[in-house]
C-alpha cells in the first residue's frame, strides 16, 4: 500500500484512466478450467497410484514415492513436447499446483539453458524458479515439525 | 533543423532506398506473412542458441535490405542497430558481421524510429550517403531475459503480449537510384514517461502515456493538425495500450480519427493467434513499418504516415527492485511524393 502512496495525483488519475481499458482475468472461468484440468491430473496420479498398489509390491503409503516420480516423469515427456505451456495457459493453478507443475518449472528452466552448458546453464539455472518452493517448503516443514517436536515434549500433544 | 521544442525537420528528404523483413514461424502464420522477405519456419533458424537465431534475423533484414537497393556493404557508411537482449548483443554481433561502422542503440521497442529518426539526421545532413539501420526481437530469446522459460507453464493475463520474432532494416540514403521512394519529413523524439505502472505483464498500458506525449508534441512541434496524416501508427501499445493512448490524445485536444489510428502490435497477427493483447518486442514495428507499411505506402494506400514506435525501458532487475516502468516514443514521418 506504501507504492500507492507515493504516486503523484497525475499518476493516480492515470491509473483510473488505464484501468477502464484493462482487460480483467477471467477468474470464474480460470477457477472452473483449473478445477477440473487440476483434478483431472490427480485422477491420472492416483490411477498410477494403484497400478503401483495391485501390479508391484507396493503399499498405500509407500505407493508415493513412485508415483510422483511418474508424474514427474511425463511432466518432462509434456514440457519437453512443448504441450505443458498450453497447458498451463489454458489451466493456470490447474497444471502449476500439482506436482507436474513443480517439474515443468525445473525442467522448463534446463531445457532454457541448455544453450549456455551444462554446468554454468543447467547447472545454474534448472532450479531458477523452483529454487524458492524448494527453500521456502523446507523451511516451513522444518518450523512445523519444530513446534510439533515442541508440543510433543511439552505434553500439549 | 530543429522545430518546436524537441523535433527535426528534415528538409533534404532522405529515401528509405529500400527496406528488408525477416521473421519467424508465428509471423509466417500471421496478418502480414506475404510482407516478409524471409520467413523463417523454425525458430532456431538453423542456429544452436535462440540469441544466435536472433541475430541471424537482423542480418537477413540488413542483407535483403542491401541486395534490393544494389548497394554494397563497403558502400554504406554508417549502421544503426537495437535490440531488448542485454548489452544489445544481437546487434553488436551483427555489425561484427557486416563491418559497417557502427551505432549501438538502445530504446526497447522504440528502437526502430530512434534508429530511423537517426539515420535520417545523419544523412539529411550529409553526414553519410547511406546509413542502415535496423531493429529486432527473437520471442524465445526475450522470453528468457525478461519473463519465464519459453516451455514454463505459466498462465499469462490477456493483458500481456507476445514478443515478435522478427526483425526490419531500412537503407536510408541521400541518393536514391529510382523514382517514387518513401522519404522521412521529421521525427519528434520523445521523453522517458513513468505513470507509475509496475505490472510488466501490461505493457501497453504503462506505454500509453509515452506515446500520447510524443505524439502531442508532434503536432504541436510542427503546428500540424492530426487529419495531415493518412494514417497515425503505435509500434506496439496492443489492445489495452491504443485504446487507453487515444483517449489520452482525445483528451489532450487532439481530434483523431479512429480509422486512421492503429498499432503495429494489433495488424501482424491474426485474430485467433493466442497472443493475448498482440504483438509487441523491438521486431514489431521495425517489421511491420519496414514490410507492410512501406509496401502500403508503395501502392498509394497512404500517402502521409506518422510512425510512433513506443518502448517500456525496464529491465527485470529494476522490475524486482520494484522500480515502476519508464516508457518512451520516438516518432518519424514518412510520406511519398
Amino acid at each position: 500500500m506504501s507504492k500507492k502512496a507515493n504516486k503523484t495525483p497525475e499518476q493516480q488519475q492515470y491509473e483510473q484512466l488505464e484501468q477502464k481499458h484493462e482487460l480483467k482475468r477471467p477468474v470464474m472461468k480460470n477457477c472452473i478450467r483449473a478445477f477440473w484440468v487440476g483434478g483431472l491430473i490427480c485422477v491420472v496420479g492416483q490411477a498410477i497410484t494403484y497400478f503401483y498398489i495391485y501390479r508391484f509390491d507396493f503399499t498405500e503409503q509407500t505407493a508415493g514415492n513412485p508415483t510422483v516420480a511418474t508424474m514427474i516423469f511425463l511432466s518432462m515427456l509434456l514440457t519437453g513436447f512443448g504441450v505443458y505451456d498450453r497447458l498451463g495457459q489454458f489451466a493456470g493453478a490447474g497444471s502449476a499446483v500439482p506436482v507436474t507443475g513443480f517439474g515443468n518449472a525445473v525442467i522448463s528452466a534446463a531445457i532454457e539453458h541448455r544453450t549456455e552448458g551444462f554446468v554454468l546453464g543447467v547447472g545454474g539455472n534448472m532450479f531458477k524458479l523452483a529454487g524458492a518452493v524448494i527453500l521456502f517448503g523446507v523451511f516451513s516443514a522444518f518450523v512445523v515439525a519444530l513446534i510439533k517436536t515442541l508440543l510433543i515434549m511439552w505434553g500439549v500433544i | 533543423m530543429l522545430k518546436g521544442k524537441q523535433s527535426w525537420v528534415f528538409e533534404n528528404r532522405p529515401v528509405i532506398a529500400a527496406a528488408g523483413v525477416s521473421g519467424g514461424p508465428f509471423e509466417a502464420n500471421g496478418n502480414l506473412a506475404e510482407d516478409f522477405d524471409v520467413l523463417h519456419d523454425d525458430l532456431w533458424m538453423g542456429e544452436d542458441s535462440y540469441e544466435k537465431a536472433h541475430r541471424v534475423l537482423l542480418e537477413e533484414a540488413g542483407q535483403t535490405a542491401l541486395n534490393k537497393a544494389n548497394i554494397q556493404k563497403e558502400d554504406v557508411q554508417f549502421y544503426i542497430a537495437g535490440d531488448l537482449i542485454n548489452q544489445i548483443t544481437p546487434s553488436s554481433l551483427s555489425a561484427r558481421t557486416i563491418q559497417i561502422p557502427y551505432f549501438g542503440i538502445f530504446g526497447a521497442c522504440s528502437t526502430s524510429m530512434e534508429g530511423l529518426a537517426l539515420a535520417s539526421f545523419i544523412v539529411n545532413y550529409r553526414g553519410a550517403d547511406y546509413v542502415l539501420t535496423g531493429a529486432s526481437s527473437h520471442n524465445a530469446a526475450v522470453e528468457k531475459q525478461f519473463r519465464y522459460p519459453t516451455e514454463y507453464g505459466g498462465q499469462k493475463p490477456p493483458t500481456a503480449q507476445w514478443t515478435v520474432t522478427g526483425a526490419g532494416a531500412a537503407l536510408v540514403t541521400s541518393k536514391p537510384s529510382g523514382q517514387n521512394l518513401p522519404f522521412t519529413t521529421s521525427a519528434t523524439i520523445g521523453k522517458v514517461i513513468d505513470m507509475g505502472l509496475t505490472d510488466p505483464f501490461n505493457m501497453g498500458g504503462a506505454m500509453a502515456p509515452a506515446a500520447a506525449d510524443t505524439i502531442t508534441a508532434h503536432f504541436k512541434d510542427m503546428q500540424l493538425d492530426p487529419s495531415h496524416y493518412d494514417l497515425i501508427v503505435t509500434g506496439d501499445l496492443g489492445r489495452i495500450g491504443q485504446e487507453t493512448a487515444y483517449e489520452l490524445l482525445t483528451n489532450n485536444g487532439l481530434k483523431i480519427d479512429r480509422e486512421r489510428f492503429k498499432d503495429c502490435g494489433l495488424m501482424i497477427y491474426k485474430d485467433d493467434q493466442p497472443v493475448q493483447s498482440g504483438g509487441s518486442g523491438a521486431g514489431c514495428s521495425a517489421a511491420v513499418l519496414y514490410g507492410h507499411l512501406l509496401n502500403q505506402l508503395k501502392q498509394g494506400t497512404y500517402r502521409r504516415i506518422l510512425v510512433v514506435a513506443t518502448g517500456a525501458l525496464l529491465s527485470p532487475l529494476t522490475f524486482q527492485q520494484s522500480e515502476s516502468i519508464p516508457c518512451i516514443a520516438h516518432a518519424v514521418s514518412i510520406e511519398m511524393t
